[in-house]
């Protein structure tokens, strides 16, 4: 703690000092480019989205969000962040509890692993799982329209279908977002060591109660702020999605598959103001990530505090 | 002879939550990948090397890394003077242009990728102006950077900013102190300890970009041989019931991907090292 | 309640945290385990606590804890009835005071578990005790150190454990800070006489406020005894540097002759002036430097005879009297000395907490305590 309370200090001491201030001409020059920057590449992108989702009037825009498919995909895309999401954050607990609160071999390689799917192009993630349940896939003999004598059959009966269907969209979800909790669990647990969990042992408390009521207060921002970042790229995922999904309309549409139908369709304007509720989620997105870093500030900030009143009253 | 170390835990939870770890990274992750690395060994070596080096796939190797590297090259000094402004500087909108620099990592790519087409087509805000100057970037390898560009801008940023705030000034005003010039401490001093950080942002972009699919597919054009990335081939390729070749080519990437994973983690290790040496 | 460890063997990896250790510590007391960092003090108290496992095999019977006769080896640390307070007090950042200190009466098995009322009561008792009553709905984060330490503490005693054990307890503090707590401590313990271990690196604080010392060293304990004791009849080398200022010097050269052994300790309070020619036992030496603070005089010196450096600690009055310059040659006489052969110091004699058997005190030709 005393590291990231002495950062705070750092910036507030790096924006002050005169002596380490750059020449006036430098300053507004590279201020200049940075807003340039920004402004080409962020700025306009944003205000192009909704520009063309309202260039033909409020009215379209509303029934282009309203359109049957468009809710469709809206609750696809909610189902798969639904599951995806809550089966992550449990992944990211179990995860960081073993790796922050145990010694074991082969530690630093499964961090390495949670981050693999990162690595991966999105593309490849939803291949590998038609490569499993596709019909040539391994088990697709037992899945609909497979071949398999009983299996086949059960499946086809149920209409049990991976890929081109539901479930292939959940799976390759869960794929692409699986680090986002674990990342952010991880590093945070290890900082804050065991210590806090094993007085709560001395003092008699159960593994769950420990954790209910030690461990779990203690991560709860950084969980909040995982299980936000996992949640965007759940609801925003296009590329894996869209090597799994059949592209059915209204039926395995997520949002951002939508989008691209209708932008090819030349719906131009239909395609933006579906897009643009995908980019209010990107707003909300950022708002609640930076309102858990000024929250984690706040807190820094009255440790900090505390430590000076440390030496000011003491007993 | 020592006796053997006691495994005992105080802590409970060992078992349960690492074997649920285990399992489920096993299930959705390494059993997927493990697929395709068995499928692809069902191919002979000759199939497999005419698949990976077609002239068309060679083609998209050439953009697709061509033009990642050119965007996360580019990605280097906009980074860096991103952070040096964000950190060091007190400006209106600081607040803001922080937050806007996660918009990358925050804005499906299906909309970063509409969004950047409808602006530089030949109609479009940008295009409109470019266009007559010769400047194609829709459709084209330009239109490919520009995208790539975008959504590596971040990481620059992310991995520099940190270490810039961490530096201590008394640093600085050592090498001030002993009449070295803004721009000689710049590089003699700042410099040297960004270094590590700006690798690791480079790699990243650069690797992100390689995977690409969503914010290319629209602003590209998708002409083969000229703006077709390697991911659009794969899924092409699934599209024609081409299995083994989707999987040849995902094997290639996969295994460039694991390699620059590798790579960055080298470069975390050395440079933590260093810093506690 | 006594604490018994029985042959207590720890390795972490390749590091060895505690070799064959055994200690035993009587009901009602209050000891310290002092000792330089890496000596294994704190593995030790953890081991005690059951918040780490001692290294299995060995002799029959080794690595087994006792409380009061009974072997809780395998008993789990939240049921020893162990009160631990951790070095940088591991409070729960999250709860108010009340909260932590209730902590323990809120948890495990709800039969345990007290009423409301009677936790409430409870609680504001021992804010009392920490003097900090009012204070409960702080959070730690709004205390200063001194204070969290004493929650800690208060949550430690809410369970009402038999056994309190301190890690470091006044580590983190400053020097003031410090001494008022040490008394309070030793106030508390007075009062509660819960059978108390603590572990320190800093020889004032175990000879001020502990019944008995345990000096550890290496991943072996080297002493155990009343302060007084380990002071003065340290049992090895090591003891005798680790518990305040001590010159060491070559004897067995010119005229410090010594039967018992070559390495010979003085304490600078031992050393003691005099001008010009002595008697036939006193040695000669340089004077370096002299500084005087408050009551008393302290005088670097070299001895002729070896060029060894050494200090002395006389009254202001004696520094004053002898009117020492840089460069004047004196006579030194030892008042007190240990001895011990060189390189040879027996392991044997020093482990498992017994006092060690080593030679008595520096007898040189006229015997200890009398003046070279």
């Amino acid at each position: 703690m005393a590291g990231n309370v002495s950062t705070l200090a750092h910036v507030a001491k790096h924006r002050q000092r005169r002596s380490l201030q750059d020449p006036q001409w430098l300053r507004v020059a590279l201020i200049g480019l940075a807003l340039l920057f920004v402004a080409i590449f962020l700025v306009v992108p944003l205000v192009a989205v909704f520009t063309e989702a309202l260039r033909k009037g409020v009215g379209p825009y509303f029934a282009a969000v309203a359109d049957p498919d468009a809710r469709a995909a809206i609750r696809l895309t909610l189902l798969a962040a639904g599951i995806a999401v809550p089966l992550n954050l449990v992944f990211g607990l179990a995860a960081s509890w073993a790796v922050a609160k145990f010694e074991f071999r082969g530690k630093a390689l499964l961090i390495a692993l949670i981050e693999l799917p990162f690595a991966v192009s999105p593309v490849i993630s939803g291949l590998v799982y038609v490569l499993l349940f596709g019909a040539q896939g391994w088990f697709g003999p037992y899945l609909g329209a497979g071949d398999h004598p009983w299996l086949g059959a059960w499946a086809n009966a149920h209409d049990i279908q991976v890929i081109f269907a539901v479930p292939g969209i959940v799976l390759a979800t869960v794929f692409v977002t699986f680090p986002f909790v674990a990342r952010e669990l991880i590093p945070l647990m290890q900082a804050q060591g065991k210590e806090e969990e094993l007085a709560a042992i001395t003092l008699g408390a159960s593994g769950w109660q420990t954790f209910r009521r030690v461990t779990l207060p203690n991560v709860k921002w950084g969980l909040f702020y995982g299980v936000v970042l996992c949640n965007a790229r759940a609801m925003g995922e296009f590329g894996a999605v869209s090597v799994v999904s059949g592209h059915i309309r209204g039926e395995t549409n997520t949002i951002p598959l939508h989008v691209e139908i209708l932008y090819n369709e030349f719906n131009i304007q239909a395609a933006f103001a579906v897009a643009s509720l995908l980019t209010l989620l990107a707003f909300i997105t950022l708002a609640l990530k930076n309102l858990v870093e000024w929250r984690h500030r706040r807190t820094l900030e009255a440790a900090a505090a505390a430590d000076i009143r440390q030496f000011v009253n003491s007993p | 002879m020592r006796p053997p170390v006691s495994r005992r835990s105080v802590l409970p939870g060992f078992g349960l939550s690492l074997g649920f770890a285990l399992a489920y990274l096993g299930l959705i992750i390494l059993l997927p990948l493990a697929a395709a690395f068995v499928k692809t060994a069902g191919m002979t070596w000759a199939d497999f090397w005419a698949a990976v080096t077609s002239p068309r796939v060679l083609a998209s190797y050439r953009i697709t890394f061509g033009a990642s590297f050119l965007a996360a090259l580019f990605n280097v000094p906009a980074g860096v003077v991103l952070a040096w402004v964000l950190v060091r500087y007190d400006f209106p909108g600081r607040r803001l242009v922080d937050a806007l620099v996660d918009l990358p990592f925050a804005l499906p790519t299906a909309v970063a990728g509409i969004a950047l087409t409808a602006i530089y087509a030949k109609n479009g805000w940008f295009g409109q102006w470019l266009e007559p100057l010769g400047v194609k970037v829709a459709y084209t390898p330009l239109g490919v950077w520009v995208a790539l560009t975008f959504i590596g801008l971040p990481f620059v940023v992310r991995t520099v900013q940190p270490v810039l705030e961490e530096l201590e000034p008394e640093l600085e005003e050592a090498a001030a102190s002993l009449g070295a010039t803004r721009a000689q401490t710049f590089r003699r001093v700042i410099l040297p300890a960004i270094r590590p950080a700006i690798i690791t942002g480079f790699a990243l972009a650069f690797a992100r970009a390689v995977g690409e699919y969503g914010s290319v597919v629209f602003i590209s054009g998708n002409l083969p041989m000229f703006t077709e990335i390697t991911p659009l081939l794969i899924l092409t390729k699934l599209e024609q019931y081409d299995y083994r070749g989707a999987t040849a080519l995902a094997v290639v990437m996969l295994l460039g991907s694991f390699a620059m994973l590798l790579l960055i983690q080298l470069v975390q290790r050395s440079s933590t090292r260093r810093a506690r040496a | 309640m006594s604490i018994e460890a029985r042959n207590i063997t720890k390795h972490f990896g390749a590091y060895t945290a505690l070799a064959d250790v055994s200690l035993k510590v009587g009901s009602g007391r209050l000891t310290a385990l002092l000792g330089p960092s890496g000596s294994g003090k704190t593995t030790l108290l953890r081991i005690i606590a059951g918040l780490e496992f001692p290294d299995v095999g060995g002799v029959p019977g080794a690595g087994r804890v006792l409380f009061h006769g009974e072997d809780v080896s395998d008993m789990p640390a939240g049921r020893r009835g162990v009160g631990f307070v951790f070095q940088h007090y591991a409070l729960f950042k999250h709860m108010t005071v009340f909260d932590n200190i209730a902590f323990g009466l809120t948890v495990g098995p709800p039969v345990r578990r007290p009423a409301r009322g009677v936790i409430q009561q409870r609680v504001n008792e021992l804010l009392q005790l920490i003097q900090l009553d009012g204070l409960g709905a702080r959070l730690p984060e709004q205390l200063s150190g001194g204070q969290r330490q004493r929650v800690a503490l208060a949550r430690a005693l809410a369970v009402q454990p038999k056994v309190l054990l301190l890690d470091e307890p006044f580590g983190a503090l400053d020097a003031q800070v410090r001494k008022d707590l040490r008394r309070w401590l030793r106030h508390l313990h007075e009062k509660l006489h819960v059978t108390t271990v603590f572990v320190t690196h800093d020889q004032e604080e175990a000879l001020e406020l502990a019944d008995e010392v345990v000096v550890m060293n290496q991943a072996r304990i080297e002493q155990v005894g009343d302060p007084q004791t380990v002071y003065d009849r340290p049992a090895s080398p090591f003891v005798i540097e680790f518990l305040g200022n001590v010159n060491r010097l070559t004897a067995g050269t010119g005229r410090l002759q010594a039967p018992g052994g070559d390495v010979l300790y003085v304490r600078p309070h031992d050393v003691d002036i005099q001008r010009g020619q002595a008697d036939g036992h006193a040695i000669r030496a340089r004077v370096l430097h002299t500084f005087s603070a408050g009551n008393y005089g302290r005088v670097s010196l070299e001895r002729a005879d070896t060029g060894e450096h050494f200090e002395a600690e006389i009254t202001r009055d004696r520094l004053h009297d002898l009117g020492l310059k840089q460069g004047d040659e004196v006579s030194v006489v030892f008042r007190h000395v240990r001895l011990f052969p060189r390189g040879q110091f027996a392991e044997a004699d020093v482990r498992n907490g017994q006092l060690s058997e080593t030679k008595p005190g520096y007898v040189p030709a006229h015997g200890a305590g009398e003046n070279i």
